[in-house]
């Protein structure tokens, strides 16, 4: 039986939207279909060169099963970044769990909502906009529509700005071994509406599982999303997440992908630039050890004038870990006066460590900007002789300069205590414990 | 204190160092002066430990220890301290952290009780005093988006800091305006004591109405061709350098 037959299987013996409006079933069975057809990718598709995900093929991940947790909140506490008044919203092996999440009042007719809820509440906004930015063409997203049991829809009307960060917390913990899990997050952001949204990925406790997330956002004209993801899966989960974006007219998107955890990983940070003036800034840190692997894809789609992507995306890699950043840049013809930056900045640790890294710009106009640098190396001698000759060690002259170059692109995070502790974390992992 | 005998040194197999003999004492001031290319800076960084200068020849003994055995680190447990041409710039740590790291490890060298950040924070006030700086650089990173004069004015609040036996400052005034040129040799001054020496290495004489030489060497193109006084100094602002060459037939 191929990998992608057992999935019809295990599709045809879930039950699938069985309070909803007809069109979810539908949609889910196309893309059973879909998935079907198109199957699992392999380092042949251009797309997935440098990552193999047979790992993930020759297994059948079962979707999880959804039962309480006994888990509380001091479990989960550690990471909640110590924001007591973020909205917080918890999902323990994908399950909602409304006993540890947190979220006081919205601001004006601002809606937050389970993926449950929004089918109670707002059907007919999830029937016209679930499925629209990400169809499932590809096969994570294919199956992540097909399987997606619960997750978040968030809408923010015009002119509204919320101030609140709303943190979307996903653990899992022994509960989630063998399964697999398929988060969706839908967010519209409306003319001029602002807001912040914090997706974490963490695990308690060792397990084999799959995430696969995907997050549809729709940043309307002038609005502003602020949208970070920390994927710190257990070691040895899976994850493949794929973010879509949409940005109107002089709208603001700014994804920020912090990863260290799992030991297969595929983020998609992809944005469609619809509306001129319109900004997407893409950054992420990814930090691997031993023989974890990570790979980054990022696509700008510059359709409408006079847009500007930045993208910095940084990676330590240490024993024999493998790191991939793959930036993509479409220009269409029309979007003159395009301003694109993208640099990958990749330092090797491990004697095995080893990173691909490939820009890729398609440029069909004639009057745009746009540049891509990568480097990849290891710790500047310069900045190694000034520590030591202020009398700091060799080892600890390493850790330092290993744990600055990582907090450098912490600084593009302008969510202050997110930041802060990111810092920590990376402080923790890459400072010897008996330091000072 | 420092007593270096025939040095040779080189960089990319490039002789650089062609025989320098200098021996500094406690509570001495030496100047090291030159154009451009003779060699200072890369004494100033030999003395240091610059991994990427190789020692060809000669001797350099530090309080009667063998300093050319030493790693950098090692050299500045033991008190010396080098004031960086081009400071680096270290993005993501903080000035405190790197600064208490540094005092915490010389302490350490010397047997003396490491201090916790509460401690470090009075010793700073004090410190920062010196260079006319405030709290806040604390809390940026080490160097990174610093003027020319913060940066230098940081290095003197590190030697400030470490309090250093052996201070070496390369090129200190380099880039400075008279104000940061000022606070800059002021520090440097308030930091001198009978038990220590500073060895200023300057192209220009100016830094030198400040911080005043009790000997003063000129050195072109790898050697020490003149040492004497402080009017020694003098001489060079009004002369310039080829004089000295000439005489010394180092220009062909």
């Amino acid at each position: 039986m191929t990998a992608h037959s057992k999935y019809r299987e295990l599709f045809e013996a879930a039950v699938h939207g069985a309070a909803a409006k007809d069109w979810l079933p539908k949609l889910k069975i196309a893309a059973i279909e879909q998935f079907e057809a198109v199957g699992f990718p392999t380092t042949r598709d251009e797309d997935w060169h440098f990552t193999s995900v047979t790992p993930i093929a020759e297994r059948t991940f079962r979707p999880v099963k959804l039962s309480a947790t006994t888990l509380t909140s001091n479990d989960i506490a550690r990471f909640t970044y110590g924001q007591d008044d973020w909205h917080l919203l918890v999902f323990v092996n994908g399950r909602y769990e409304p006993a540890l999440s947190n979220f006081a009042e919205l601001d004006a007719e601002a809606q937050v909502m389970t993926f449950s809820e929004a089918l109670k509440e707002a059907p007919e906004l999830l029937a016209e906009r679930l499925g629209t930015l990400a169809p499932a063409k590809q096969a994570f997203t294919a199956l992540n529509t097909a399987f997606m049991a619960d997750g978040v829809v968030i809408r923010v009307p015009k002119d509204i700005a919320l101030e609140t960060p709303i943190h979307i917390l996903y653990v899992t913990d022994a509960h989630a071994n063998n399964a697999s899990l398929h988060p969706r997050t839908l967010v519209i952001a409306e003319h001029g509406a602002q807001a912040t949204l914090i997706e974490t990925f963490a695990s308690i406790g060792s397990g084999t599982y799959l995430t696969n997330h995907v997050a549809e956002v729709v940043v309307g004209d002038n609005a502003r999303v602020d949208h970070y993801k920390v994927q710190r899966e257990d070691g040895n989960a899976f994850h493949v997440g794929t973010t879509q974006a949409t940005q109107g007219r002089d709208s603001i998107y700014h994804a920020f992908s912090f990863a260290t955890g799992a030991q297969l990983s595929r983020t998609n940070v992809y944005s469609r630039l619809l509306g001129s003036n319109a900004e997407v800034r893409l950054n992420g840190l990814y930090a691997l050890e031993e023989a974890q692997h990570a790979d980054h894809q990022t696509f700008v789609e510059h359709i409408a004038p006079a847009c500007s992507s930045r993208e910095v995306y940084k990676g330590i890699l240490d024993g024999t870990s493998h790191g991939v950043f793959n930036g993509k840049v479409y220009v269409d013809p029309q979007a003159q006066q395009t301003d694109g930056k993208q640099t990958n900045h990749t330092l090797l640790i491990g004697d095995g460590a080893r990173v691909d890294t490939k820009p890729q710009l398609e440029i069909f106009a004639d009057d745009v900007k746009c540049t891509h640098g990568a480097t990849v190396g290891r710790l500047d001698d310069m900045a190694q002789f000034y520590m030591k000759s202020r009398g700091i060690g060799a080892e600890r002259t390493r850790a330092l300069l290993t744990y600055a170059f990582a907090a450098e692109v912490l600084e593009l995070i302008e969510l202050e205590p997110l930041k802060v502790a990111l810092e920590g974390l990376l402080f923790e992992r890459f400072i010897p414990p008996d330091s000072v | 204190m420092l007593k270096i005998e025939n040095l040779t040194a080189s960089a990319g197999g490039k002789q650089i160092l062609k025989g320098i003999s200098l021996a500094v004492n406690a509570g001495e001031v030496h100047a090291i002066m030159g154009p451009n290319g003779s060699g200072k800076s890369t004494l100033a960084q030999v003395i240091a430990g610059h991994p990427g200068y190789e020692v060809t020849g000669g001797t350099v003994t530090y309080e009667g220890q063998d300093l050319l055995e030493m790693d950098a680190e090692v050299r500045a447990q033991k008190g010396i301290f080098l004031a960086f041409q081009y400071p680096v710039e270290i993005p993501g740590v903080s000035n405190a952290y790197f600064l208490r790291a540094a005092y915490n490890e010389i302490r350490k060298a010397r047997g003396e009780e490491e201090v916790d950040p509460m401690e470090f924070l009075d010793v700073m006030t004090e410190k920062l005093k010196i260079v006319e700086m405030t709290e806040d650089m604390l809390q940026r990173s080490v160097n990174a988006g610093f003027s020319g004069g913060e940066k230098k004015r940081n290095e003197i609040l590190q030697m400030a800091v470490l309090s250093p036996k052996l201070a070496v400052l390369d090129e200190t005034d380099s880039g400075l305006d008279i104000d940061a040129l000022r606070i800059v040799a002021e520090g440097v001054n308030k930091l001198k004591r009978p038990d220590n020496a500073t060895v200023v290495v300057t192209h220009y004489q100016r830094l030198l109405n400040y911080i005043v030489p009790d000997y003063v060497h000129v050195l072109a193109q790898g050697r020490i061709v003149r040492s004497g006084g402080k009017e020694l100094a003098l001489e060079l602002e009004e002369r310039g350098y080829d004089w000295l060459l000439e005489a010394a037939g180092a220009t062909a």
